[in-house]
């Protein structure tokens, strides 16, 4: 059960101070002098650690793994397992050592006869109450108990129950689309519960009855829904918890793993993409701690499935009113021809899971026709130094710092569903570090309380001179995030939005000790965002409507809000994307491209980090790589792009902005102050109208985008949401 | 023609394939909720005034920002004004804590003394444990059985009394004994239990304690040990200390 800190524990009561001195000062004495280091002794190999340190984490120092099943570092200790009992000298029973804290001068044996007696017969009581269904288990090969019995079980069975009282069974729980239960494997790890409870903040999840008829499960039926669910099914140790639609379709020794990125948010979350017979079977996250952990969202987890339906698989071009498939030299040409007809009346519209390589051969292209013109999908206010000063368009303290703050203003954005693992990352701040969260914009669920400030833009002036508890608690504040979401800034007055969002930022950093500190942050909403305005795209594509000259649309995989009538009547409009969505729809010619599974791309997230996918699979089809289809059709309008292989382009990318190409690598902005002036210097005034965000509910989470549309997987989310909320728990 | 006879010879040759199923372990008491007529979610659960007053006492007891200590004696005092504990009584007790409803689930459902389905007015609790087994505890269940026309684990139609099957209550010394509602009714023969079952019919409610003619666990008739004075001090000790 998750614990709380002593001040929320009170939730702000009034004690005597001088009760409360003792309880509180401790912690504060702890980090004021640094106590010495103690040494221990692990398998004779001595080590030093601060005190406090547990005997697993010490025997981790010196490279030595103890077993384990319900400790989870990034969870609080449950001690329940058993699994890492290890024989500390002189002591006459064996620790666990997940749980026991190292004292002065130990000699703890993991590999001692008593050690490896304790680890034999817990295995032994373990598998008691395990069922032997590996052959038929999701999680063999990639199974923790399986593992660990071949490891440090016996070798024989003593079991003979079978005989006489039985073995114990529990029933399958139904726990929504994602995760499929076999509770019969569950060994009570709770690690699941502990997830749910600490960092989904759902605390669905529980543990009935006791002893042996103990079971995890929700005790009422009830769906476990979250947008962090899908990880209990990695966190869970043995083959309880696998995951639905992956059910039954692989074997971990069989997949391929590619490393990769995921783009259905801006975060950029680190992914491993694995396949089988050249389709994607399933996507796990990677570790990185300066992202994601090792957590992704479930719509990141499991809209893999969108990745094989609705494709576009063939060039299409447009006769007689109707689509029709054609081949690529006759797509090219037809579209090229239209292009050189336009000249430089051509624009271009990227969507949001543009790569840097397509939207620079994109514009490469657009700019030798003598067209300015190119925008994003995704507005951003252009007023002052526009998209100029990166520190305006990025998130610029980073995701993981977040944890960090102290206070956290958030501006027009449901965090929670846009950037779910910046969200966790908040929520882990609230819980082990007295965070205060504020929110401007709807009351909207963010399985954190939080003061709800209002919910139009002149709650921002209000706070910047405004007396308030909250205003103060922010102006008081050592490390204070503004987080300004993509909702806010898509309003008609987005510039005084921002503009407000920035006086109040520079206001707040005047203050900061922290020099690294920054308080303004933007967060994206798509993955592909950030490049294109590096790139030089401009954000909104306002200009194009206006434009009734325009002769050639080129949508690189803009398909959200644009529709037909933004265009003139007899207007060209080319659509270059990998699925049949709301552009294929409207579009007189379609240029099947790749998903990011499919090709080796540069995406930038929202924090400025730039990163990159690899090939996984090939792309269905007739579909090509974007870059590639751009500099091929660059050929048919006459004006060839000087790039050959990805190596060339990536070279050009490091011409634009050298930053594109330095993966793993956070760029850092500046220049606040003075993006602060150019902003100033026009007026911009905000209306009063109430700040909306477009994913209220976990409803809209699950369908954001072209390729979370077109899973079977995220429907049946929505659809469990749905019956969720008319269950009557 | 398949005769029994031919059967067994082809079973006996391994020509009739063996099936095998193990037996089935569980448990008499079910770990998860089901929506039935008498326990859903619909149905309501108020705490009376006078148990309101007493539920502002017990988390009166407790230090601000503990107050989730309190879940017990709630779960309690929502059994003892139910008669059992319904999943809409958990659900108030969760929302006066402001807790997670799981968070009371689980506490409901892992001390076996929160009843969590239909129970009668009078719960027979009976030890059937080796000091009372010993001392004919299986005659007064018998006795109940007859009595009552119940078995163990059932209620009469009525809805009057349930009988349980318990292990052991801690009052070897008075054995055997039964436990109804709160009151342990000690020291019994068959005759005891039959008396006993019919004033709780008659809607009296009979004396609670040993049947035997003892206060409580002191020895039956005269002290059989201990009998002298107690030794004064010294005694034992050297002479010469």
């Amino acid at each position: 059960m998750l614990r709380l800190t002593v001040q929320k524990a009170l939730n702000g009561v009034l004690l005597n101070p001088k009760h409360l001195g003792p309880v509180l000062s401790k912690g504060a004495a702890d980090v004021a002098k640094k106590p010495a280091q103690i040494e221990v002794f692990i398998d004779d190999k001595p080590v030093l650690v601060d005190p406090g340190t547990t005997v697993l984490q010490a025997a981790a120092l010196v490279g030595v793994e103890i077993p384990r099943f319900c400790y989870h570092e990034r969870l609080a200790v449950a001690g329940n397992c058993r699994m890492c009992l290890v024989e500390v000298e002189k002591s006459p029973k064996p620790v666990a050592a997940c749980a026991m804290p190292v004292m002065k001068g130990w000699r703890i044996k993991t590999n001692s006869e008593m050690t490896k007696r304790a680890r034999e017969g817990v295995m032994e009581f373990l598998l008691v109450n395990h069922p032997l269904d590996c052959p038929i288990c999701d999680q063999g090969g990639e199974c923790d108990l399986q593992d660990q019995s071949m490891a440090f079980g016996s070798d024989r069975s003593r079991f003979t129950d079978i005989d006489f009282s039985g073995k114990r069974a529990v029933e399958d729980k139904d726990i929504g689309p994602l995760i499929k239960t076999i509770m019969t494997r569950c060994i009570h790890c709770t690690r699941c519960i502990r997830f749910a409870s600490e960092v989904a903040g759902i605390d669905d999840l529980g543990t009935t009855g006791r002893g042996s008829d103990m079971q995890v499960g929700t005790y009422v039926e009830k769906f476990f829904l979250s947008e962090l669910s899908g990880n209990v099914i990695d966190l869970c140790p043995v083959g309880a918890l696998t995951s639905k639609p992956y059910s039954f379709t692989a074997r971990p020794w069989e997949l391929r793993r590619t490393d990769s990125i995921d783009v259905l948010d801006a975060v950029g979350s680190n992914i491993v993409v694995c396949t089988r017979t050249g389709e994607v079977q399933r996507i796990l996250p990677r570790t990185n701690e300066e992202v994601n952990e090792e957590w992704l969202s479930d719509k990141s987890r499991f809209a893999y499935d969108g990745l094989k339906r609705q494709r576009l698989v063939t060039p299409m071009f447009k006769c007689d009113g109707q689509l029709r498939p054609v081949d690529w030299e006759t797509a090219l040409i037809g579209v090229g021809n239209e292009i050189k007809r336009a000249g430089s009346d051509v624009a271009a519209i990227a969507g949001g899971m543009a790569d840097a390589e397509a939207l620079v051969a994109l514009k490469d292209l657009f700019n030798k026709l003598g067209s300015e013109h190119l925008y994003t999908e995704s507005p951003f206010p252009v007023n002052g130094s526009g998209t100029d000063l990166r520190s305006r368009y990025l998130l610029n303290n980073g995701i993981a710092p977040a944890e960090e703050a102290d206070v956290v203003l958030f501006i027009g954005t449901n965090a929670r569903l846009e950037a779910p693992l910046l969200n966790a990352r908040v929520r882990k701040g609230y819980i082990h570090n007295e965070t205060e969260i504020g929110v401007i914009g709807p009351c909207v669920d963010l399985r954190y309380e939080y003061t709800h400030i209002g919910e139009d833009p002149s709650c921002i002036k209000d706070l910047e001179c405004g007396n308030s508890p909250f205003a103060q608690k922010l102006k008081a504040a050592k490390k204070p995030l503004i987080i300004v979401g993509q909702d806010a800034l898509s309003r008609p007055d987005s510039s005084g939005v921002l503009l407000a969002a920035q006086t109040l930022s520079a206001l707040l950093q005047k203050n900061l000790q922290d020099p690294h500190w920054k308080v303004l942050n933007i967060l994206h909403k798509v993955a592909g965002q950030v490049a294109a305005l590096d790139i030089g795209y401009v954000p909104g594509y306002e200009k194009v409507k206006d434009n009734s000259q325009l002769k050639v649309a080129y949508l690189l995989g803009a398909d959200e809000s644009i529709n037909r009538s933004c265009f003139p009547l007899d207007c060209f409009i080319i659509y270059q994307g990998h699925h049949g969505d709301c552009g294929a729809a409207m579009a007189d010619a379609i240029l099947p491209g790749a998903a990011y599974t499919e090709k080796q791309a540069t995406y930038v997230n929202t924090e400025g980090r730039t990163q990159q996918t690899l090939v996984a699979v090939s792309p269905p089809g007739l579909s090509r790589e974007d870059w590639k289809i751009i500099r091929a059709l660059s050929e048919f309008v006459g004006e060839r792009l000087p790039y050959d292989n990805l190596d060339q382009i990536r070279c050009r990318l490091d011409e634009i902005a050298p930053h594109l190409t330095r993966y793993g690598n956070v760029e850092n902005a500046n220049y606040f102050a003075q993006a602060l002036q150019l902003s100033q210097k026009e007026s911009a005034a905000i209306n009063t109208k109430p700040i909306d965000v477009s994913q209220r509910s976990l409803e809209d989470f699950y369908m954001t985008d072209v390729i979370s549309r077109a899973s079977a997987t995220m429907a049946k989310c929505v659809n469990a949401y749905k019956t969720q909320q008319s269950s009557k728990y | 023609m398949i005769t029994l006879k031919n059967l067994t010879r082809f079973w006996q040759k391994g020509l009739v394939r063996n099936l095998q199923t193990s037996s089935v372990l569980q448990h008499d008491a079910l770990f998860v909720h089901r929506d039935t007529a008498e326990d859903n979610p619909d149905i309501k659960f108020e705490f009376t005034p006078e148990n309101l007053k007493r539920v502002d006492a017990i988390l009166s007891i407790y230090p601000e920002g503990h107050k989730r200590a309190a879940m017990i004696p709630l779960l309690d005092l929502a059994q003892r004004q139910y008669g059992w504990l319904p999943l809409s009584a958990m659900h108030t007790v969760a929302d006066i804590l402001c807790l997670p409803r799981m968070r009371v689930y689980e506490v409901a459902t892992f001390y076996t003394m929160f009843i969590r389905k239909p129970i009668g007015k009078y719960h027979l609790q009976i030890c059937t444990t080796t000091p009372c087994w010993l001392r004919g505890s299986d005659d007064i269940l018998s006795a109940i059985k007859t009595q009552l026309k119940i078995n163990v684990g059932d209620t009469t139609c009525d809805k009057m009394f349930s009988l349980s099957e318990v292990e052991c209550l801690g009052a070897c010394v008075n054995a055997p004994m039964v436990q109804i509602n709160d009151d342990y009714y000690e020291d019994l023969t068959t005759n005891d239990m039959v008396e006993i079952l019919h004033d709780l019919k008659c809607g009296k409610k009979p004396r609670a304690g040993p049947r035997n003619g003892r206060y409580a666990s002191e020895p039956l008739g005269q002290p059989t040990s201990l009998k002298s004075d107690p030794p004064s001090p010294g005694f034992g000790v050297r002479s010469d200390l």
